[in-house]
């Protein structure tokens, strides 16, 4: 895994700090909330050209797609380095994709909006960065810079019980990631101690002679912080509240990006650093996915707020996710990062559609809602896709993911494919209960009843689109993906 | 012995004092110039306080790298002692950047406000320096009696004569212990030189279980313990800090903490070093106590200012770790952390008096409601120090935090740095509740007696500024730091 492309341009800086430089511009205009609006588009936009170009000049590429390396903080060692292969490449189009979506669905955010632009931004930073981190400590850094922006998001632009969600959402996250910084000090010491070189870079430190014992517990102290994160049962409870009471922007942002940090924590850290410790805990992750994908499917056909029986899918969604990382073999890795990936894009539409029916029906309880189909037929046509993707229907995004997945999982053990499968059933079930109560039955009083406006198309054209060629025609996605995949493989020291 | 008149022609070295000398020197002028000024005019002799403050500091500045021993070996200024003045004279400045508006607002103009910080300041640089347990007693006495009166400063006030009086006998009471210490460490090794006592222990082959040895350290160590405001010697700290004018809690809580930080170092690494296990196993003990008492306690509070006391409990706690590691990085760590504590404590408390109402610095929680959006910089600043305070990235407290606890992670233990953490998670349930008040609530108050000094602003600046680049670039400083043991 070393650098073999060196770009002349600092490609990477520029996607990183590119969205930070828009919050610094919202922040200095804050008295013009149409101008700030239009910086975060912009902004947003170009991080996506950017991240679009480096995609399609990068086809065919192995290692290292892009690299940067500098000095930083040379007394401890931690330098500045960022790489981009397949996967963070797909992870940060897919950020750069979402906080799009993320911008466009608050356009009309009212209350204090340059404040809110500046924030979104600045989670675009946090999680472009963590995607990106080679350096422990660079990659900690921005860990925990997500968490700042989402707990304002959620505090300030949240609904009713926005508080105290707020606080729980810090409180875990940031509770799980102080032990992976001990963890990361704890291995750089070793690793100095060793060979002399005191280094955060995470190539050196995977060369760490480690007893059974102290890789085992700095496993635990990485896997902490990223399960808390993904969030696997039974470290999800966060995330219901969070996801419910989350601005829309919020909520796309929750679900569809951070969430996949945890998984990418462990693919990119986690597994490499310790593969033998790993290796042992691959059947706990396995049957905590399982029971998180029953238990969290239970728990969403029982919920009435849309947005909560959403956050319960992801729930259940990211359990397959991890699933297929347990399962531990290149088809299954595959599918876990697709799922990942069509999990972010499926999710996302769900959250901005369900912020565009509270919108029009100033409620998201299934009770108080009903016939949406009947006012609102291209609305509630999306809604409808989206639905069939979340739930795992042939042709559509999810599915792909799935079934590579599942068939990765029968390959490992008969066991937990045959118990995944039943998962994909349960999934149905609260999807079609949201479908069925949502577009279908008699209609209920609406705020208002005109259809898609022109901003909202444009925001549910491109994400409907990727959500049937994703599940058509995954292959190019894959093709990013093969060549990390069967490396990450490896150098976990697996077959 | 040697003869007194000897020692005073051979090692008069007048380089060795001349940060604490010239600081004094301008204390001195001043409070004679403030005889000519008529009452309740205090600018002039805030801005030549400034200025010699500066002028300290670049003298400082000039004798990096350059150690200077002097007066007998009771005194050396070397880079471990510029470190701690820079620290200190920092803590001065910003403190006297955001004094004068509030000394007129609260309706204490008084010009010996100043001079008194700046003799704080040579106490605490006296303390730095210090190589001889006399030489370290002087400079704690000198800074000692100064934060006396600044801590009663308010005459009037009930609550500002409780923290004197009680910071007074309290602080007198500690000094009793200290000087007991220092009397049984000379009975057994005869003498005060820190280097000639490291000298005697080692030479004796029981030193470990000499119960002279071991009281006098401890005792010399309760009186460290009480100044730094470590627990159980906390006692005082919440009601001082609460009592004392704003800008004095701010510097109390930052500058003389530092000095006794210094001079604790010096004394216990040099002349203790013998007895590394046993006082690396009494600090474990005394830093878990003072993280934990501090932090849960603070919890509890409904006062800022209160609570931001007990957060400096806990932050004394989290810089006792790096005593315990008892090696290089630790130690430096100390350094560091003192100096990025100085930056966001004293900016928080800069904060608090901007918003503070005229007699009425002790702001609740609810006072705070919406602080946020009524004055947004103020709002943004504390945001800034308060995710410092948590020890977040990408501030210096995470940095300083970071360097703390990788130098007990280092010297094996492993234990400390989990609880350590584990109190920081503790940590932020305070400091996000004044987030959660700040920007969370709709606004009670309308925050219009608020002035926007601009003095105040600047110290916010310059400790913002502090926070930032002490946890964005750390590199430089850290390099300081690690070149500054001694």
């Amino acid at each position: 895994m070393t650098p073999d492309v060196a770009t002349p341009f600092p490609l990477l800086s520029l996607l990183l700090w590119l969205p930070l430089g828009g919050t610094l511009l919202c922040l200095l205009l804050r008295h013009s909330s149409n101008l700030c609006r239009w910086i975060s588009l912009l902004t947003t936009l170009t991080v996506l050209v950017v991240a679009l170009g480096m995609a399609v000049s990068s086809i065919g590429g192995s290692g290292w797609l892009f690299y940067e390396d500098a000095a930083w903080i040379e007394p401890f060692g931690i330098r500045y380095t960022l790489g981009m292969d397949g996967i963070s490449l797909l992870l940060v189009l897919l950020t750069a994709l979402l906080q799009v979506a993320a911008i466009l669905i608050s356009w009309r955010q009212k209350q204090r909006p340059a404040l809110f632009y500046a924030l979104v931004l600045v989670m675009e930073t946090g999680i472009i960065g963590v995607f990106l981190s080679l350096d422990l400590i660079l990659f900690y850094l921005f860990w925990e810079l997500m968490l700042i922006p989402m707990f304002f998001l959620i505090g300030v632009w949240g609904h009713e019980n926005r508080v105290y969600a707020a606080v729980k959402f810090f409180f875990f996250t940031l509770a799980g990631s102080l032990f992976l910084l001990l963890a990361i000090i704890w291995l750089y010491l070793l690793h100095g101690g060793q060979t002399g070189d005191y280094s955060f870079a995470l190539d050196a430190l995977r060369q760490t002679v480690l007893t059974p014992g102290q890789e085992m517990i700095l496993y635990i102290g990485f896997m902490l912080a990223f399960i808390v994160k993904v969030p696997l049962f039974p470290f999800h409870t966060w995330l219901p509240d969070a996801h419910t009471e989350a601005p829309p922007a919020g909520s796309v942002d929750l679900a569809g990006l951070l969430l996949k940090t945890g998984v990418y924590g462990m693919i990119r850290f986690a597994f490499p650093l310790f593969p033998a410790a790993a290796q042992k805990s691959l059947p706990f992750l396995a049957i905590l996915a399982l029971v998180g994908i029953f238990y969290a499917a239970w728990i969403a056909y029982v919920q009435t707020d849309m947005k909560r029986v959403i956050a319960y899918s992801s729930v259940a969604h990211l359990g397959f996710v991890i699933l297929g990382l347990a399962a531990w073999n290149q088809l299954a890795w595959e599918g876990s990062l697709l799922l990942m990936i069509n999990h972010g894009i499926t999710t996302g539409g769900l959250f901005v559609m369900i912020a565009m029916i509270q919108d029009r029906s100033g409620t998201r309880e299934l009770g108080k809602l009903g016939g949406l189909w009947t006012v609102f037929p291209n609305l509630s046509a999306f809604f409808l896709l989206f639905c069939l993707s979340s739930l795992g229907l042939p042709g559509l995004a999810n599915f792909a993911g799935e079934i590579l997945v599942l068939l990765g999982a029968f390959k490992a053990d008969p066991l937990w494919g045959g118990m995944a499968v039943a998962g994909v059933v349960f999934s149905a079930a609260y999807m079609l209960r949201v479908v069925q109560s949502a577009l279908w039955g008699e209609s209920k009083k609406l705020a208002r009843n005109d259809d898609l406006a022109v901003r909202e198309w444009l925001i549910l054209v491109p994400l409907a689109a990727l959500v049937v060629l994703l599940g058509v025609y995954p292959a190019p996605v894959l093709e990013f993906l093969r060549e990390p995949v069967s490396l990450l493989l490896e150098t976990g020291g697996m077959p | 012995m040697e003869n007194l008149a000897q020692i005073a022609m051979e090692s008069v070295n007048f380089q060795a004092i001349m940060p604490s000398l010239v600081l004094c020197c301008f204390g001195m002028v001043l409070l004679l110039v403030s005889v000519f000024l008529e009452r309740g005019r205090t600018a002039p002799i805030c801005w030549l306080s400034i200025i010699g403050l500066v002028v300290t500091g670049i003298i400082s500045i000039n004798g990096w790298n350059d150690p200077q021993a002097g007066f007998a070996g009771g005194v050396v200024l070397d880079n471990f002692a510029t470190f701690f003045n820079l620290t200190c004279l920092i803590a001065a400045g910003l403190t006297i950047l955001m004094s004068d508006s509030y000394l007129h607002r609260e309706g204490y103009p008084v010009a010996e406000y100043y001079p008194l910080i700046l003799f704080t300041t040579a106490g605490a640089m006296w303390m730095a320096s210090g190589t001889d347990l006399m030489t370290i007693f002087l400079g704690l006495e000198v800074l000692s009696v100064s934060l006396y009166v600044l801590a009663g400063f308010f005459r009037g006030q009930l609550r500002s004569n409780e923290a004197g009086l009680k910071y007074f006998f309290l602080g007198a009471f500690s000094t009793g212990f200290m000087l007991y210490g220092v009397a049984l460490l000379y009975g057994v090794t005869g003498t005060t030189k820190v280097a000639g006592i490291a000298e005697a222990i080692r030479l004796m082959p029981d030193a470990s279980s000499n119960p002279m040895i071991i009281a006098g350290a401890i005792l010399l160590s309760i009186g460290f313990l009480f100044k730094i405001g470590a627990a159980p010697f906390h006692m005082w700290t919440p009601d001082v800090y609460q009592g004392a004018p704003t800008p004095i809690t701010a510097f109390m809580s930052a500058g003389p903490k530092a000095a006794a930080f210094a001079a604790f170092m010096r004394v216990t690494y040099i002349s203790l070093d013998s007895l590394q296990v046993d006082m690396s196993a009494m600090f474990w003990v005394l830093a878990v106590l003072t993280m934990t008492i501090g932090n849960f306690v603070a919890i509890a509070q409904k006062d800022v200012k209160r609570m931001l006391a007990f957060s400096s409990i806990s932050h004394a706690g989290y810089a006792l770790v790096g005593m315990v590691a008892w090696n290089e990085v630790g130690f430096s760590g100390i350094l560091f952390y003192m100096l990025v504590y100085t930056f966001m404590n004293i900016g928080a408390f800069a904060v608090l008096v901007l918003i503070g109402k005229q007699g009425e610095d002790n702001l609740t929680l609810d006072g705070m409601a919406g602080l946020g959006y009524k004055r947004p910089f103020l709002g943004v600043a504390m945001a800034i120090f308060l995710f410092s305070l948590m020890g977040l990235p990408p501030t210096a407290g995470f940095t300083g935090k970071f360097f703390i606890f990788a130098g007990a992670l280092k010297a094996g233990y492993v234990w400390l740095a989990i609880l350590g953490v584990l109190n920081s998670a503790v940590s932020l349930y305070y400091y996000l509740r004044v987030m959660v008040y700040m920007y969370f609530r709709d606004p009670v108050e309308d925050f219009s007696w608020v002035k926007m000094e601009m003095a105040t602003i600047v110290s916010i600046l310059i400790a913002i500024a502090g926070v930032l680049y002490l946890g964005v670039l750390p590199g430089p400083v850290m390099e300081l730091a690690k070149l500054s043991i001694f």
